[in-house]
């Protein structure tokens, strides 16, 4: 996880061709849907929840795997503001959209081009389109 | 005084020639393009410094790729004792040596992937594949596409900046995926190309620079993936056009194919291209794999390109690939051009048929070739409304005016 | 226990602040994170890239299409996030409060669905 200096990349750079292993990179693949989404009757919903199941399943057994999680209806959603003098709580999400995050994977994946495949076959899973983000290196 | 601005004109002819390798060497070397583009800069400031005195050294890449290489070293060593705390993201992934690599390795191949990759939007692709494998400044490119400099430099700083935080690989996808991801680079390619060829804005009815610069990179993708036929098919086919560029053009009117002044077609570059399709078909023939969009169009060119008279032109045979290409692309666009084929065979009332049959209102190659049918059933009143929408349609000036002459020669029987 | 989301999100001038402004908030967050951990609440915490780094993947329709950017345009997006166990939505709450502390930021707390 830890990215190479400018200093080992230049004695790395002296010494090709390079063997240095493969850096990581943690990948944010979000679902997003408006709040209807969380009305779908069961019997249609079934097997997109059977599939993403198969597919999370799969991902466990393999290294990419970091967190999966699907998010309650954003009307159960609590912002919290405690940047001020006062603790403000309100009900409901940061801002009102029309589409909400519904749930997300966190995966690793040595680049884009890794993180994109597994981001496809989690699209297929789940029936929606994924977003791809990568988080900031520590 | 003219000696020296030849030498600096030689200086920039090879600087452009060698950019793309020198970036792509750095890039791979020190992981990121920004440090190897600026350190590709160095190095042409150092070579107009010592060049007009020591001379032009034998091997003017190897000698930039070398002098680039150790400004960079040096940058970053300034830089790491500057700021220790310094650390870059590494855009690279290297391919471990065992691991089974693409077709051909080569830097050149690893950056057209990255610049052409699908995560990147379609015109940020072609502005990055123009910058760093071209060596073109990012003012040309900004005036090729007509856009401001600076929304072209925002437009390459924001792609570097993805490659750079979303850890776009700079490798030459598996072969499972070379075919897919080809088809990109190609289409980069042949849109520069397209932009060159016909413009859609502007003043120029042909920027000579850009069909060049895509003919250029077609070159280059062609030595480095030499058994791909798309690659071969998209040279081909940019070179036939390319051979008729001049004889596209008197007076500021677009020449059509049929009034075309074949003796002032480009004779080597014909052959260069039938060349090409010759070995296309071949290695169809062979067995391998069916051939793609690129080759079809390719050859369709070539039929063309194969008479010195208009009249003589084997229609039979360009409907037939027209038939295997609306196969491989079933597009509208490609129906109508089969459509255009159709009327020399069967007669402008079938094609006109066809043509009729397509969604493509307000596209202004649909309204042309419809009021050329029309035109030619004799249906001039309706011709004259189908020629104004075209002309409406375009915004290109050689377009406009040939299209205007035909709308004035109508023969009008109401007058 | 219940997971929790714990977002935070932010705009292009958020990306925009120099890094010296950004120490002390960093310091705290690592402060947070640390504390988190000890605590034995912690799943998972993370800053995203610059929205500008985003794809999107439809996988939906047989083939994969990929596009630049993110699924929706809008002026803020999420910035980053913790994943927290905790017992009720007052538990949560407490945390969030730290982690609004912490960012500087409003802080979106959402349960997770039971697996």
């Amino acid at each position: 996880m830890r990215p190479l200096s400018f200093v080992e990349r230049v004695e790395a750079a002296d010494r090709l061709p390079s063997t240095k292993g493969k850096t990581m990179t943690q990948y944010l693949l979000s679902v997003h849907g408006p709040s209807e989404v969380w009305d779908t009757p069961l019997e249609e919903a079934q097997p997109k929840y059977e599939a993403t199941g198969r597919f999370n399943d799969q991902l466990k057994t393999t290294d990419a795997w970091v967190f999966v999680g699907g998010l309650e209806r954003p009307e159960t959603a609590t912002t919290v503001d405690a940047t001020g003098n006062d603790v403000i709580v309100t009900d409901g999400p940061y801002a009102e959209t029309k589409e909400y995050l519904g749930g997300f994977w966190v995966i690793e994946a040595p680049d884009l081009d890794a993180a994109l495949k597994i981001a496809s076959e989690a699209s297929k899973a789940c029936g929606g389109k994924v977003e791809v983000r990568p988080f900031a290196g520590e | 005084m003219t000696q020296s601005s030849d030498l600096r004109a030689e200086i920039d002819r090879i600087y452009r020639e060698e950019y793309g390798r020198v970036v792509a060497s750095l890039a791979r070397r020190f992981g990121d393009l920004d440090i190897a583009e600026d350190a590709a800069a160095e190095a042409l400031l150092t070579a107009l410094e010592r060049w007009p005195t020591d001379g032009i050294p034998p091997n003017p890449g190897g000698w930039l790729t070398t002098t680039a290489g150790n400004r960079a070293i040096d940058r970053l060593r300034r830089e790491s004792l500057r700021d220790t705390k310094h650390q870059a993201a590494m855009m690279i992934t290297h391919d471990t040596p065992h691991e089974p690599t693409g077709p051909v390795e080569d830097d050149r191949l690893r950056l057209v992937f990255t610049c052409c990759h699908p995560a990147l939007a379609p015109e940020a692709r072609v502005a990055l594949t123009l910058r760093l494998l071209g060596g073109l400044t990012v003012e040309e490119i900004a005036r090729a596409f007509l856009v401001a400099e600076t929304t072209m430099a925002q437009r390459i700083t924001r792609a570097k900046a993805k490659i750079k935080a979303a850890h776009i690989p700079y490798r030459v996808p598996e072969r499972d995926d070379v075919t897919d991801r080809l088809g990109a680079v190609l289409a980069v390619i042949y849109l520069v190309f397209n932009e060159g060829y016909l413009s859609s804005a502007g003043d120029d009815p042909v920027r000579t620079e850009l069909t060049a610069e895509a003919i250029r990179l077609g070159r280059i993708l062609r030595q480095l993936l030499p058994e791909e036929g798309e690659v071969a098919g998209l040279l081909a086919l940019m070179l036939l056009s390319e051979a008729r560029r001049t004889a596209r053009f008197a007076g500021g009117e677009l020449v059509t194919l049929d009034e075309q002044d074949r003796s002032g077609w480009d004779r080597s570059l014909i052959a260069e291209g039938h060349a090409l399709v010759r070995e296309c078909l071949a290695r169809v023939a062979s067995g391998s794999a069916a051939p793609g969009a690129y080759q079809i169009m390719a050859a369709i060119n070539a039929v063309h390109t194969d008479t010195h008279d208009h009249r003589d032109t084997d229609w039979s045979q360009i409907v037939a690939l027209y038939d295997q290409l609306y196969a491989v692309s079933p597009t509208p666009i490609i129906a109508l051009n089969r459509a255009v084929a159709v009327a020399e065979l069967d007669g402008p009332d079938v094609a006109l048929a066809i043509v009729d049959s397509l969604d493509l209102g307000g596209y202004h190659a649909w309204h042309a070739a419809r009021a050329d049918l029309l035109r030619r059933l004799g249906r001039s009143a309706e011709a004259r409304a189908e020629y104004d929408a075209a002309i409406a349609a375009t915004q290109n000036a050689a377009e406009t005016a040939y299209l205007s002459r035909r709308r004035a020669h109508l023969v009008d029987p109401s007058i | 226990m219940t997971q929790y989301l714990l977002a935070v999100h932010s705009g292009a001038a958020d990306y925009d602040r120099s890094l010296d402004e950004m120490q002390p908030v960093f310091e705290a967050v690592d402060r947070f994170n640390q504390k988190l951990v000890a605590d034995g609440i912690w799943v998972f915490g993370g800053g995203l890239e610059r929205i500008e780094a985003a794809t999107t993947v439809d996988g939906t329709n047989g083939q994969t299409l990929v596009t630049d950017g993110p699924y929706l345009e809008t002026k803020e997006y999420l910035g980053g996030f913790w994943v927290i166990e905790a017992p009720d939505l007052d538990a949560a709450h407490k945390i969030a409060l730290e982690a609004s502390e912490a960012c500087g930021n409003k802080v979106e707390v959402r349960p997770f669905q039971a697996e």
